[in-house]
């Protein structure tokens, strides 16, 4: 009861007068749990009118599907099969909806004989139903625009970025090209996770003596990372063959990209490889000094490895984030997949080849970022048990 | 001439002095006990010795040979220098036996299979040469410690000094850990332990140091500074151990 919140218990001042430890602020509290539920029914009549329209918009969709395909002779009897177990499934929505009407009706009949624990039951279930059918349909509907957006305009979107007999015949030109991006990659990552960690130690040279080192390298990790890499990309690529310099001036296009890449990627490795040394508590440091084991070896042996797994994740993820900069060295002419599927595209007018190396880059990425993921729930895990 | 002479060190951490003028001698073989309340320098002593901080006046000598100052070879010094940490600090990648023979392979230059040899003669000494392929975290504390102790003395120290080693332990686990200790006095260790077990510091030291203020308060044999203390802070600080039921 709230009017007697402000009694004070009668032991919260003790004989000597001091404040009793255990009962000094007494407030007399009682739990509410007996108010009577609100009633579903409203909720699960809404549920069920909100399922019934998405279903009837769901076959609608699907009609326009059925006379796109039409259009374009792709009719055949299983495109029609299929398209009409869509539609019968799509009632399946209504299912939820239909159980929180009749939840909530069971609520009301317990409620009408003073049953409150169980109207309460049946109530929360009855919302809960409500909810999953209301969200489902959200999702739907969701799902129901970006089809029709493929198929309006007799198949406007479709045509331009999905055009099958295109795809299907420049498949391999572009599977060939991306190569290259792949080959750039594997460099470029190979020197970055060496050049990153190089730059990271520098970074931390020690003492006053490591101090113009530290600067020189601080310096790097500032330009390079302030640099849009397209830019840093151009400069080099176009930059170095002009300067007439010996080796620089006869590399390759595709050597010039990996050193602009891994430049830019470099200060950014750099930074993750710091932030794994600098997590390993310097008690670790003083343990292997103690020893007798020297800055170097203390790095070598205890240091750095402890750091780099605590930054496989954030590795990974730089990992990808260079994979797709391999799409920018087309700035410098480079035939690269992107570079290739926009020659083919201007060459038909049509957009399609891009999106197949849009679907390249998003194959070999979604593994990976899945990885990042799955590690990253294990470290948690590990760390909750109270591993190491 | 005692075998490890300090005098007169001094250090401090911004404008707080921990130790002021500290003066200890250990002689060889002996065992002695740092004890007193936290904050009192027992610690950064301990740490000052090994080279893992710097001090900032005063001198440290072993076997007469100054071992602070500029031009000292502190990885040298830390060869024959132990220290075990009170929170043990093994290497969590490495197993137990990789921790051991780490620094004899790669500071001693011995062969990895002298050293792992060594290492687990020593691991089968102390019971533990079946956790020699376990990582640490699948050790209890009291096994972890233990581990430490031996990857301390795989580089054979002339003195191992010993950071309240037992302070981060359950209280089962304190005498498998002190049992070591116990040995290595009987083998004739030199040892320099901060510690807060009155009990084990009355069995095994030569003698007890109360530390207090950065200084040597009152140093003596166990049973006179843990029986009839001189002066009065002594006191003062054996009667709250007494009251909390330590000794």
């Amino acid at each position: 009861m709230t009017t007697s919140g402000d009694k004070t218990h009668p032991s919260a001042i003790g004989a000597s007068g001091d404040v009793a430890l255990h009962g000094a602020v007494a407030l007399t509290r009682t739990f509410h749990a007996g108010t009577p539920p609100r009633n579903p029914l409203p909720l699960g009549l809404v549920a069920l009118l909100v399922t019934g329209l998405v279903v009837v918009a769901s076959w609608a969709t699907l009609y326009e599907v059925g006379m796109a395909l039409e259009a374009v002779q792709a009719a055949t009897p299983l495109a029609e099969a299929v398209l009409a177990a869509l539609g019968l499934s799509a009632v399946a929505l209504m299912v939820p909806a239909a159980r929180a009407v009749r939840l909530a009706r069971a609520a009301i009949t317990a409620q009408a004989v003073n049953d409150l624990i169980q109207a309460r039951v049946k109530g929360a279930e009855s919302r809960n139903s409500s909810l999953v059918a209301m969200g489902f349909a959200g999702a739907l509907v969701v799902v129901l625009l970006t089809v029709l957006l493929f198929v309006v305009n007799n198949l406007a979107v479709s045509r331009v970025f999905f055009y099958i007999p295109l795809i299907s015949s420049s498949f391999w030109l572009m599977v060939k090209a991306f190569w290259i991006n792949i080959y750039i990659f594997m460099v470029a990552e190979i020197l970055v996770l060496i050049w990153g960690l190089v730059i990271a130690i520098a970074r931390m040279a020690p003492g006053s003596a490591g101090r113009p080192v530290r600067m020189l390298a601080t310096f790097y990790v500032d330009i390079f990372r302030s640099l849009p890499g397209i830019i840093t990309i151009y400069l080099i690529g176009f930059g170095l063959p002009l300067t007439h310099l010996p080796v620089l001036k006869d590399l390759s296009q595709e050597s010039l990209a990996i050193i602009a890449l891994t430049l830019t990627n470099g200060a950014y490795t750099a930074e993750i490889y710091r932030a794994g040394i600098e997590s390993i508590h310097w008690s670790q440091t003083a343990a292997a000094r103690s020893l007798g084991l020297s800055y170097m070896q203390t790095l070598r042996y205890v240091v750095v490895p402890q750091g780099v797994r605590n930054i496989i994740p954030p590795m990974l993820n730089s990992f990808i984030s260079l994979q797709k900069d391999t799409a920018l060295v087309n700035v410098i002419g480079t035939i690269d997949a992107f570079n290739q599927s926009i020659i083919v595209a201007s060459n038909n007018f049509n957009l399609s080849p891009v999106t197949t190396v849009a679907l390249l880059f998003i194959a070999i990425t979604i593994p990976q970022t899945r990885l990042v993921d799955r590690m990253i729930a294990r470290d948690r895990r590990r760390m909750r048990i109270g591993g190491s | 001439m005692a075998f490890l002479e300090i005098s007169g060190v001094k250090k401090h951490f911004g404008p707080h002095p921990v130790l002021a003028g500290l003066n200890l001698n250990v002689d060889e073989h002996q065992v002695v006990c740092l004890i007193g309340p936290s904050g009192c320098g027992k610690s950064t002593l301990l740490r000052c010795i090994n080279g893992l901080e710097e001090i900032d006046g005063g001198e440290i000598r072993v076997h007469g040979d100054r071992i602070t100052g500029p031009g000292v070879n502190v990885d040298a010094l830390r060869r024959d220098i132990g220290i075990v940490f009170q929170s043990f600090n093994l290497f969590p990648h490495m197993t137990i036996l990789e921790n051991v023979v780490l620094a004899p392979v790669r500071v001693l230059g011995q062969s990895r299979l002298e050293a792992q040899d060594r290492a687990m003669a020593l691991l089968k000494r102390i019971g533990l040469e079946h956790k020699a392929k376990e990582y640490p975290d699948r050790l209890s504390g009291g096994q972890q410690q233990r581990a430490a102790i031996i990857r301390a003395l795989s580089m054979d120290p002339q003195v191992l000094l010993l950071d309240e080693i037992t302070s981060a332990l359950d209280p089962e686990l304190v005498s498998e850990v002190l049992n070591i200790v116990r040995d290595l006095a009987a083998d004739g260790m030199t040892m320099l332990l901060a510690t807060h077990e009155m009990g084990f510091a009355r069995e095994v030291a030569s003698k007890i140091c109360f530390l207090c203020d950065g200084v040597v308060h009152e140093e003596g044999p166990p049973q006179e500074i843990l029986g009839d203390p001189k002066k009065e802070r002594t006191r003062g600080f054996l009667r709250r151990i007494i009251e909390a039921k330590r000794l």
